[in-house]
């Protein structure tokens, strides 16, 4: 069942048309993740959905019915901000319940739905604290039972990890998953970070300049993207993007071949090239490699422990089963 | 800040102005105790010697007394609740987007600028005279019997006046303190189906609650004190005297200097009662 529709949605700023006219649907109990680069208009469309801000022209369909005109508190939607915008004078307690009180449920109600949630995310010996006495892991998760009280149709997420270190956030991000599974709710989540969206995603929408790129699950933007853009955007490190006489050779403007395709040989290979430096992980090591042939340096993935040293002499050789085809516009070729 | 040379080296540097700053306080405070213990009347004799505290006990046995603490502690009452509640108003309205902003706040702020006995003698002359003043022409224009301002209603009058004078300033602060709203809290709250008034009250409103308290004790600091507006409209008269206008009479009026000084510290000691009660029950908020 297609629960959020988005038909021809606009948004302009003034003269600027930061979102020109979009279709999406998003089913019921998918993860979406919109994903792309800052200033893309992915928090923006998150709003027009959430009705914190007003379409230009088009139409907002929830559950199958116009609600363009619904104030955004009746559309049934949760929002999980990134700055977590709890209300500092609250408790814990009060900040869970504050969208039950405003709806007007009995006491009983509300603090049965705040136990509730609050056992959900661990949140029980925190219930008497403020959010000022609380670490920017447990507000978040605050912030998300906030959410889960209202037991809305569909939660909003607006790059709520954005404002964690590295470590909590690789927590936060399966947290947020395993309550996806749990709930079975429809998210829709917003996120610069490709990690995320990789790690997270039912179905990833990429957005660029307030146009959608392609939609689609991660492996089908990892294995078939439609342009250069979702190419270099999806995967970690970047897919290398080649373009010249050598792409000319598979009949393409530009080719595109991921780090792990490429096969590193001290010996003999199809690409000569000069390492440049390596990056160690310990299970992985990324080496940057400067062929003759490329006018940007290479991005190879090297499993274990290799043993190059900068400036040695290499061969690079592409898996051609994983290469990528693109035309002089940057669209995939069949 | 850190180490023992600098602390010290610092202390040195702070030391001239602070020094300055205990004499201008100890000076007065010294000489208002020392002539609070004499009878000193400068044309009828001048320094007659040591009275003990004959004139602490004069001073609050006078029937002028405890109207005067009254008097005092309405002024200060009654402006701060209309400059809060005004104020609070009107830093919603101006934190609104509209045409004219920067010219609109600088018109709010205006009043703050005009020196108190200018507008007491304008809100005297020009509003209040009960012949030729804007109100008395109003009351007229409606065919109803002009109001005598300053005899009739003199309280209400004074406060109107004191209030206006302040309302800038409770606005000034209080619309700062919403600005630094964060945009999201607003967003999470009407997410959360609270309405208009469900967010001024669970959201705006304790936001305010620190502004509020800087206002509050700010302007009664400064309330206290009033004298201009008194001196320039009613001279005391019609139960408009407050403890400060009470000390002045005293001194300059009655000429005993030994009186209006024992006023004085009962002034401190009403000052410091008024902070104690003030920092109990706002003071809390200062602390979050």
């Amino acid at each position: 069942m297609k629960q959020i529709q988005l038909k021809q949605v606009s948004k302009c700023f003034g003269n600027v048309e930061v979102i020109p006219p979009l279709d999406l649907q998003i089913e019921e109990g998918e993860f979406v993740v919109f994903v792309g680069p800052s200033g893309c208009g992915k928090s923006t469309l998150l709003r027009l959905i959430a009705g914190l801000e007003d379409v230009t022209t088009g139409q907002v369909l929830i559950n199958g019915e116009d609600a363009t005109a619904i104030p955004p508190a009746k559309r049934g939607l949760a929002m999980v901000f990134q700055s977590y915008a709890l209300y500092p004078h609250m408790s814990v307690r009060k900040n869970i319940a504050f969208p039950l009180r405003m709806a007007g449920l009995d006491k009983a109600e509300q603090a049965r739905r705040v136990e509730e949630a609050a056992s959900v995310l661990n949140l029980t010996d925190y219930l008497d604290r403020r959010p000022g006495q609380l670490s920017g892991g447990q507000r978040q998760r605050v912030a998300i039972g906030r959410a889960i009280v209202r037991e809305p149709t569909a939660f909003l997420f607006d790059e709520p990890l954005s404002n964690l270190d590295a470590a909590l956030r690789v927590g936060m991000r399966l947290e947020i998953s395993e309550l996806h599974k749990r709930l079975a709710t429809t998210m829709i989540y917003v996120t610069h970070d490709q990690v995320e969206a990789m790690t997270m995603a039912d179905k990833i929408v990429v957005l660029q300049a307030g146009m959608i790129e392609q939609v689609g699950s991660p492996l089908d933007l990892y294995h078939k993207p439609c342009n250069t853009f979702v190419a270099g955007f999806i995967g970690s490190p970047k897919m290398n993007l080649l373009a010249g006489k050598e792409a000319a050779k598979h009949d393409a403007h530009t080719i595109g071949i991921r780090p792990e395709h490429v096969a590193i040989s001290s010996t003999a290979g199809e690409w000569e090239g000069v390492v440049g430096v390596s990056e160690h992980l310990g299970s992985d090591t990324f080496i940057h490699v400067t062929c003759p042939v490329f006018s940007e340096p290479l991005t190879v993935r090297a499993s274990g422990e290799l043993d190059l040293t900068y400036g040695a002499k290499v061969y690079l050789t592409p898996d051609l089963a994983h290469l990528h085809k693109f035309d002089d516009l940057g669209i995939r070729l069949k | 800040m850190a180490t023992q040379h600098s602390r010290s080296a610092a202390r040195m540097m702070m030391a001239p102005a602070t020094i300055l700053l205990l004499g201008w306080m100890l000076v007065p405070l010294t000489m208002t105790l020392y002539f609070s213990f004499k009878k000193y009347l400068p044309l009828r004799g001048g320094d007659l010697g040591w009275v003990g505290f004959d004139n602490y006990v004069r001073f609050v046995s006078s029937s002028s007394f405890w109207p005067a603490v009254a008097t005092t502690l309405v002024i200060v009452g009654g402006v701060l609740i209309i400059t809060v509640i005004l104020g609070v108003l009107l830093a919603l309205l101006l934190d609104q987007p509209i045409w004219g902003q920067g010219v609109v706040r600088i018109l709010v702020i205006a009043p703050f600028f005009v020196m108190p006995t200018v507008s007491g003698l304008v809100w005297k002359n020009m509003f209040m005279d009960p012949v030729n003043g804007f109100f008395a022409h109003l009351w007229r224009a409606v065919g109803a019997e002009p109001i005598q301002w300053l005899s009739q209603a003199s309280l209400p009058s004074l406060i109107m006046i004191i209030s206006w004078q302040w309302l800038p300033f409770a606005t000034l602060i209080l619309l700062t303190a919403i600005q630094s709203l964060d945009s999201e809290q607003r967003e999470a709250a009407e997410m959360d189906g609270a309405g208009p008034i469900g967010r001024f009250s669970f959201i705006i409103l304790p936001h305010l609650a620190r502004a509020i308290t800087v206002v509050v004790l700010i302007q009664t600091i400064f309330l206290l004190s009033i004298f201009a507006e008194i001196f320039v409209t009613t001279a005391g008269a019609f139960g408009t005297k407050t403890l400060t206008y009470l000390i002045f009479q005293r001194v300059l009026e009655s000429q005993n200097v030994g009186l209006g000084s024992a006023g004085g510290v009962y002034a401190i000691i009403l000052a410091n009662i008024v902070a104690i009660f003030l920092m109990r029950v706002v003071g809390k908020n200062l602390d979050r």
